[in-house]
């Protein structure tokens, strides 16, 4: 469509009816998922073929709008994925071999082709529509409504499907009954720590000032989260709209999107989408004729995940190396330049939208008490089905890692699971009834994080899994705080001597007690809840540490000094693969014969393991 | 290594003077030359009139900066939660045996650098490896040294 300035509510309504008119009677259009896990599994291939193949077919319409590609459709292990517009139908693995078929069945004749759709394990029976796919039956899709239903680079699609509707209801409402909203939907924030989104905005706004500012916090840091990249990546207005909001309530007229330099497409989309809605008069100077002038700048991470701390991340924004300062001073009252400031985190904002339009008792119906709403989470690990879900606050661990995670390959017995990355902790099988919400996380030595989720099998040792965590929060210390510059090092090295066998009587108590200090004594949250990985680890998985320490045994075979490499004669063929490809020679035997490693010399890389044909290696 | 001092010079005047700024033009750098160039340091210092400690403050704090050139092709093992579960270590020691360089260091002929990541964000796929723009999912110390093969 013709990109003219709206300057009106009404302008808007009718630009829509436009692009809805200008749509009708299309062919559904297809939805090739572009996510990153897709794009690596070919879905730009099968992206051209559907392009190649509407052309060949002669399609009435342009194939701009008969294909699109979109954000992350969730099913990540399934990819590449094709939804329908307005269809319930959702297709997997799709080759671009597929494409005729699908063209000439389900885009003409809205027949389903059943063999494309999703196979149950145990059932054997296959499902094409979302509802009767547990992985997408089971979900509740607010946020992510629209992410995989419209194409991300066009700012007339999220128009069409309602987009900037919540703004212009806000514009129609007192900035102080939308902060009563926001207060009274109980959102609370996204990114970690589940501080209530309406008191920060209150207390902004109860500050006299020139100038405000609100800040879009994209530097997703944390290993194992991908949500706040696929809200980016997938349907960038939302943020856009919901921190167009949230100025206009604040008072702010300059806005701030810092995002990792890592998520490159994050990055292109979220430009375009800003670029789009300034040209249509969404961003800029008086906006849609209310007086309210406000406009988004982009600004590019340095792959520092203190950063996604609030004080960390002004700075560094500001051109400053990025350290956090102590918590005292609160960033509604100086945050960026000082000047005070609203930071919320990428989903924070993407729901603000969906409070406005649906209201305050609206959205309370989805979610607890004390946390309303959805939430979106990275489902990753010794997991069945991975991808990305959204679900209602409440659900349960159980829930969230067998019904929709479809529980663990290979027969696998279910360990631990781990959430809220290195700022989390690990929660055993006898808290799988647990309510996933802000407070009951806590509760149990771990946190909501900003959503990642990993599972944890048998063969999962937790002290190195709390190793594993340390390592990377001591690479990631900013240094600027004795206790977490410090402590957390010295907690490595036991950490590391526990896991290699020289372990000690009384290295659990000293554990315990440096995370103390650290959790007292820390500048920043993230120094405060760096001690989340090893005490819930203790906690639930104490016997684990008490193997290594006094028996030199890794239980779950994972560390490499307290572990040996045998190879089952019984299952042993013989077939010399792992003879030819150990790096040190070291595996012997005849042709057809049951092979033996050399123990001295064997450096447990764990190739044999990886190219045994028939798991014949064991570790011990 | 000699460098386009007039790239230095588009990339620094395309910006505007304020510090917020700096990173970006860091960015740009890294980008362009591979690495954040000495001479691009002096120059963006003399232009912006921000003493030279205090980008090298920022190029050494921030990760995504290196201070020496790489190599043609760059490896990203990443080492997320997902891939460290699923073998990521073994696939970073099968590289380092291969092409006999730590993470942070470069091959003597240029041709691979290898850095470990802490999260591509594309978990599904773990243990992840990405080769300049090329994701390799389901990585193992195995398919990852065929994989290597294909960059020269």
């Amino acid at each position: 469509m013709e990109h003219t300035k709206i300057s009106t509510i009404e302008g808007l309504n009718k630009y829509r009816e436009k692009i809805l008119e200008s749509k009708k009677n299309e062919l559904p259009t297809v939805f090739v998922c572009g996510g990153t896990p897709c794009l690596a599994k070919g879905s730009r291939q099968v992206f051209e073929a559907f392009k190649k193949e509407f052309g060949a077919q002669g399609l009435t319409g342009s194939v701009e709008l008969g294909i699109k590609t979109t954000g992350c459709q969730g099913f990540c292990n399934k990819g590449p994925l094709v939804a329908f517009a307005d269809k319930d139908i959702v297709y997997m693995g799709v080759k671009p071999e597929h494409v005729p078929e699908i063209i000439e069945k389900t885009v003409k004749k809205g027949e389903v082709i059943e063999s494309l759709g999703y196979r149950d394990p145990q059932t054997k029976k296959w499902a094409t529509e979302y509802s009767r796919i547990p992985f997408y039956g089971h979900q509740k899709k607010l946020v992510l409504k629209d992410v995989g239903q419209l194409d991300p680079a066009k700012i007339d699609d999220y128009i069409s499907r309602g987009g900037y509707s919540a703004l212009a209801k806000a514009f129609s409402m007192n900035p102080d009954t939308i902060i009563d909203n926001i207060e009274q939907s109980g959102l609370r924030g996204r990114g970690g720590g589940g501080f209530p989104t309406g008191r920060k905005w209150r207390s902004c706004k109860a500050i006299k000032t020139d100038v405000r500012y609100v800040i879009c916090n994209g530097d997703e840091g944390d290993p194992g989260a991908f949500m706040d990249r696929s809200i980016m990546e997938g349907n960038p207005h939302a943020i856009i709209e919901g921190m167009i909001i949230g100025a206009y309530a604040v008072g702010s007229n300059q806005g701030y999107a810092y995002i990792r330099d890592e998520y490159p497409l994050a990055i292109e989309n979220m430009k375009t989408a800003i670029e789009d809605a300034r040209g249509l008069g969404l961003l800029g100077k008086n906006i849609l004729g209310s007086n309210f002038d406000f406009d988004i700048k982009i600004s590019r991470g340095g792959g520092a995940f203190v950063c996604g701390e609030s004080s960390a991340l002004m700075r560094s924004i500001g051109g400053n190396v990025g350290e956090p300062r102590a918590k005292y001073i609160r960033s509604v009252e100086k945050g960026l330049y000082d000047k005070p400031t609203v930071l919320n985190n990428v989903e924070t904002w993407a729901n603000v939208p969906l409070i406005i339009t649906g209201g305050v008792q609206g959205y309370r119906k989805v979610g607890t008490k004390g946390s309303p709403g959805t939430k979106v989470f990275s489902l990753a690990g010794k997991v069945v089905n991975t991808g990305l879900v959204e679900v209602p606050m409440g659900i349960t661990l159980r829930e969230l890692v067998f019904d929709i995670g479809g529980g663990i390959p290979k027969g696998k017995k279910f360990k631990a699971v781990q959430t809220g990355g290195p700022s989390g902790g690990c929660i055993p099988e006898s808290l799988l009834d647990l309510q996933i919400d802000f407070d009951s996380l806590s509760d149990a030595g771990s946190m909501m994080g900003s959503g990642g989720i990993i599972v944890m099998d048998e063969d999962t040792c937790m002290v190195d899994v709390a190793k594993y965590f340390i390592t990377f929060l001591v690479g990631e210390s900013c240094g600027k705080c004795t206790p977490c510059r410090e402590g957390l090092r010295r907690m490595l090295d036991i950490l590391t001597g526990i896991t290699e066998g020289r372990g000690k009587q009384g290295d659990i108590e000293l554990l315990e007690e440096l995370c103390d200090v650290l959790k007292w004594g820390a500048l920043c949250a993230l120094g405060t809840s760096a001690a989340n990985p090893v005490l819930s680890t203790i906690r639930y998985f104490r016997d684990e540490y008490e193997a290594h320490i006094k028996e030199k045994r890794c239980p779950a075979g994972v560390c490499k000094e307290l572990i040996t490499y045998r190879i089952d004669e019984d299952k042993c063929t013989g077939c010399t693969v792992c003879a030819k490809k150990c790096p040190q020679k070291c595996i012997s035997g005849e042709k057809k014969k049951p092979h033996t490693i050399d123990a001295s010399k064997c450096i447990k890389c764990g190739v044999c393991k990886t190219v045994c044909p028939f798991d014949a290696v064991i570790v011990e | 290594m000699a460098i386009d001092i007039q790239k230095v010079d588009e990339i620094v005047f395309g910006y505007e003077q304020s510090k917020e700024s700096l990173l970006p033009i860091l960015q740009d750098f890294q980008r362009e030359f591979s690495y954040v160039p000495e001479e691009g340091i002096k120059r963006l210092s003399d232009i912006f009139g921000v003493p030279e400690s205090r980008i090298y403050a920022m190029a050494t704090f921030y990760k995504a900066f290196s201070l020496v050139p790489k190599g043609r092709h760059t490896i990203k093992v990443c080492m997320g939660t997902a891939c460290h579960l699923k073998g990521a270590p073994f696939v970073v020691e099968a590289i380092e045996r291969e092409l006999k360089i730590k993470p942070g260091q470069t091959t003597e002929d240029r041709r691979f650098s290898l850095e470990t990541v802490n999260c591509v964000g594309t978990c599904a796929l773990a243990p992840v490896v990405v080769i300049d723009e090329d994701y390799y999912g389901g990585s193992t110390s195995e398919n990852i040294i065929k994989n290597l093969k294909r960059y020269t």
